[in-house]
């Protein structure tokens, strides 16, 4: 029952934070620190949602410090989501069988 | 240009947004599994939600048994950013009925507004409907493969794979912040804030931290840099 209620929640305000301005709103915004704000709010959320939870990962917190080093270092190049992912991926798993 | 044609069009350029959500989704049910929801209800999150990072930080919630506010706010704050997109597509639209407009609007990911904003065909109902149906698809079949497949992973690779997520995440910042300093600033900023509370403060749970520290920074990041923010 509560996890009805916790997808629900989730279904419910995702879907309205879609539809409202397409339907409702349909101005645009003139602040410019709120497009400011909007504008980096995804990445301040990926950066937290990341660190420092990423360290603890891989049930070892080496291997996912290598990983995230592989990570970094192929994202720098702009390697793209899949490549950064698998490469992150191999390296801890490659990294975990010398600890 | 015909109905069906706007369709194809739409649905030729959501191929690869396709196939990456493949791998995202996949991880999304490989950790829901693990973290001790059930396959059915990581596969109807996927369904109802489409939303990666928004999923991810739930299924976290769920897992802890966080409070129904916590799981509201940080949906909402997670996925704030869909308002712009929304927002910037309600622009570029002519005209299209309610009904429409309330089914294109579920259809808003990151992705899929990159792909409708960038492209020069006229954004009408049949070519959104095309854009949004293959990566839905693959949203939804993704997760379908990873809830199910969890259990006959060997537990070393599976345990390698709980950085899947996180490393999706440091291909879309870090470019970033290589190309805008503002962003850089930000990013750290909010590394800074929720690296603290997680240690420091440990009784505040993971969704909260990530309000607080993604507000936060942004909120300076606003004040200090308006004009870097394109």
């Amino acid at each position: 029952m509560k996890l009805t209620a916790y997808i629900a929640i989730m279904a419910i305000v995702t879907y309205i934070i879609r539809a409202l301005p397409i339907t409702v709103f349909r101005k645009e915004i003139k602040s410019k620190w709120l497009k400011a704000f909007l504008y980096y709010i995804p990445y301040a959320v990926l950066g937290a949602m990341t660190f420092p939870i990423i360290f603890f990962s891989t049930g070892s917190v080496l291997s996912a410090s290598v990983g995230l080093a592989a990570a970094v270092t192929v994202a720098f190049f702009d390697a793209g989501l899949t490549v950064t992912a698998i490469t992150a991926v191999l390296v801890s798993f490659i990294f975990g069988f010398f600890i | 240009m015909t109905k069906t044609k706007q369709f194809i069009n739409g649905a030729k350029l959501s191929i690869p947004i396709a196939l990456g959500y493949i791998p995202v989704s996949f991880s999304f049910g490989m950790l829901a599994v693990a973290a001790g929801i059930p396959p059915w209800a990581a596969i109807i999150i996927s369904m109802t939600n489409l939303t990666s990072a928004g999923q991810f930080a739930g299924i976290n919630i769920i897992a802890a048994s966080g409070g129904m506010w916590e799981m509201g706010i940080t949906t909402l704050v997670i996925n704030l950013r869909y308002m712009l997109m929304s927002l910037a597509l309600s622009q570029k639209i002519e005209k299209m009925t309610l009904a429409k407009r309330l089914i294109t609007a579920f259809g808003i990911t990151d992705e899929i507004f990159a792909v409708a904003s960038t492209s020069s065909s006229k954004i009408t109902f049949s070519f959104m409907a095309g854009l949004i149906s293959l990566p839905y698809i693959g949203w939804a079949g993704g997760t379908v493969l990873g809830a199910y497949v969890n259990k006959l992973l060997p537990q070393k690779l599976a345990d390698a794979m709980g950085i899947t997520l996180y490393a999706m995440f440091i291909a879309i910042i870090v470019p970033a912040a290589r190309k805008n300093k503002s962003v850089l600033f930000v990013l750290i900023t909010a590394v800074a804030i929720s690296s603290v509370i997680y240690f420091a403060f440990p009784f505040i749970s993971s969704g909260w931290s990530v309000i607080i520290a993604a507000v936060a920074a942004s909120a300076v990041g606003a004040a200090f840099f308006k004009e870097d923010a394109e």
